[in-house]
């Protein structure tokens, strides 16, 4: 085996140009292939953990006729809070109108106890203002409604016995959440506010529930947990993954199609070299095994290459991150406006694995037709 | 008692198929060579002169009778077998010198042991021996790009003894080079052969080899037509 490395890296070596050309493109693959992934789990972390911070908490405890994706449960989907309950957040949901610079905008009310701690929402402004309907906003239904910090609006809602009643809501604050289910539409704020407002007092559409609750089982609440709550999520990302597999897939084709297509030119060039070491007492198998092996080293070597820039590169990328284009983050899904890439060891070994293993294959299929050549007709370089 | 040939040719027959047809390349060949001779195997192209020296060589096979070399059926040998036969028993040079043109001229001689289980030390005793041999362990460290064809051949002379074979198989070692060089390396082929005792086998049709042989065995069309003894004093 030491015999066959040397061997391949000297020839490898002699090949100059050929291997120069090999190595780059098989070390950008790698160098994308491990930039693409670590993008994607980096959003995938970024996400989860804001969505977690944001949105889910340890899980929601919804009201079993509301359903979050389904703006016609919400008039029905609210219900008294358990008593005595632990580990709970009461969030209630209402639709209304607003009317910013007298246009018409259909939003949903989103009140929460101005106390909480378990969301990052910063809903505590609400209680050092002194406006009546004091309210927060994201900064998606801020821009999309033109509203800024201390403007005033007016809104429209039909309280419990389907009377409409209207006022004007002071937003009290901008807060900026790469989450957009709790921006894009939604104005939060105090619960009792919106207990008062609604007459739906001591009522929630659902909970959110942090370390201290235990689940178990009422009639009226059904409950999902963070791992649930997450499923969306990371399916869209595996959704995102499995296209940008793709992509890497066809880079990989292009470098190991140079890999093939080299071990290919030089098993037909290379005849009376094969031949000659034939003669000089070289087994077949080992020859095959010298020719798998070059090939399977353009791979190391593309490894080391791309290691030398892929590294200093990837460093630089951990700490200013890869800034996501504005359209991106108008998807709908948690996603910040830099994301900061994650190198995990699983993906770079597992990319190391898949370069490495998948060069060595392309390698080894054309080199098994040496042990098929008659060393007399390689010798005189005979094509076969 | 008569020590046994180190090659045994008896009734050899190769048939190559070229065009749908079976084509005759040798006709019944039958012959021995003794350890420590200096034969060569004479005769105009298409004799069959580099076929018999490939079946002796152990890189092609006999379509019928047999060839026996340091004891060993080649028909019946597998292609690891005869691999190993080549590399502890047999040296080739070849007209072209197929030298490997990305190791130096140490590395190429150095080759033939790197397949055998010998030190560092040990192949680098043997590979400057080798290289003095053929005059050439100032230029151990160039490659074959930057050598003469007389050097080259000298190159591929000691690749040849390093591993100091039973026989060295030599096909028309001298076609390449200018007649000066031919005699340079036909005079050290015939010391190494006279301070070794190995088993020198040529395949020519140059006068300057035949010149140097002891022994002629001359192929027509595939046929063994005379065997001359020149010079028996080499003969074991």
């Amino acid at each position: 085996m030491r015999l066959a490395l040397k061997l391949a890296f000297k020839n490898l070596w002699g090949a100059g140009t050929r291997t120069v050309l090999n190595v780059l493109v098989l070390s950008f693959s790698f160098v994308i292939i491990i930039l693409l992934n670590s993008i994607i789990d980096g959003w995938d972390q970024q996400a989860q953990k804001d969505s977690i911070a944001w949105e889910f908490g340890e899980g929601h405890l919804l009201h079993k006729q509301y359903d979050p994706l389904d703006s016609f449960t919400i008039l029905d989907g609210h219900g008294p809070i358990p008593k005595n309950q632990l580990g709970i957040t009461p969030i209630l949901v209402y639709q209304a109108t607003i009317y910013p610079q007298g246009r018409m905008k259909g939003i949903v009310l989103k009140g929460i106890d101005s106390n909480q701690t378990i969301l990052e929402l910063p809903i505590e402004k609400v209680k050092t203002s002194e406006a009546k309907f004091p309210v927060i906003i994201g900064k998606r239904l801020a821009e999309s409604a033109k509203l800024n910090k201390g403007d005033e609006v007016q809104i429209r809602w039909r309280d419990k016995n389907g009377t409409y009643d209207a006022n004007t809501l002071t937003i009290v604050d901008v807060f900026d959440s790469n989450v957009p289910n709790i921006d894009n539409g939604q104005i939060w704020m105090d619960i009792k506010t919106l207990w008062e407002m609604t007459d739906l007092n001591q009522e929630a559409s659902f909970f959110v529930v942090d370390k201290n609750y235990k689940v178990e089982a009422f009639s009226l609440w059904r409950f999902k947990s963070q791992e649930a709550l997450l499923k969306q999520l990371k399916d869209l990302i595996n959704q995102k993954k499995t296209g940008q597999a793709i992509i890497y897939l066809l880079l990989m084709a292009i470098a190991l199609l140079a890999v093939f297509d080299t071990q290919i030119l030089s098993i037909f060039r290379r005849q009376k070299e094969i031949g000659t070491y034939i003669a000089l007492g070289m087994t077949r198998s080992r020859v095959v095994r010298l020719f798998t092996i070059e090939g399977s080293m353009y791979s190391i070597l593309a490894l080391i290459v791309g290691s030398i820039y892929g590294i200093p590169f990837f460093m630089y990328l951990a700490q200013v991150g890869f800034a996501v284009p504005p359209a991106d983050q108008k998807m709908g899904i948690a996603i910040a406006e830099v994301i900061f890439p994650i190198y995990g060891i699983k993906l770079v070994v597992s990319t190391i694995l898949l370069v490495v293993i998948s060069a060595t294959i392309v390698s080894y299929l054309p080199a098994r037709k040496i042990a098929k050549l008659n060393p007399v007709l390689a010798l005189k370089g005979k094509q076969q | 008692m008569a020590e046994k040939p180190i090659i045994s040719i008896e009734k050899v027959i190769k048939n190559y198929p070229v065009g749908g047809k079976e084509f005759r390349a040798l006709k019944d060949i039958t012959l021995s060579i003794n350890k420590g001779e200096f034969a060569g195997i004479v005769g105009p192209s298409g004799s069959g002169k580099t076929t018999l020296l490939n079946i002796i060589g152990s890189l092609d096979a006999p379509t019928q009778g047999e060839a026996y070399v340091l004891d060993k059926n080649i028909a019946e040998l597998s292609h690891n077998e005869a691999a190993k036969l080549r590399n502890y028993n047999i040296g080739f040079i070849f007209q072209v010198f197929n030298l490997l043109p990305v190791y130096t001229v140490f590395e190429n001689v150095e080759f033939a042991l790197l397949l055998q289980k010998n030190t560092v030390e040990e192949r680098r005793k043997a590979v400057y021996d080798a290289l003095e041999w053929v005059g050439l362990q100032d230029h151990a460290h160039k490659r074959p790009d930057k050598l003469s064809g007389g050097e080259s051949q000298r190159v591929a002379i000691a690749r040849a003894m390093v591993k100091r074979p039973k026989i060295l198989l030599a096909d028309e070692p001298t076609a390449n080079l200018d007649s000066e060089n031919a005699h340079g390396i036909l005079k050290t082929m015939k010391m190494l052969n006279k301070e070794l005792q190995t088993t020198f086998l040529f395949s020519t049709h140059d006068e300057k080899v035949m010149g140097y042989l002891d022994r002629t065995i001359h192929l027509r069309d595939g046929a063994l037509e005379k065997d001359i003894i020149t010079n028996k004093t080499n003969s074991v």
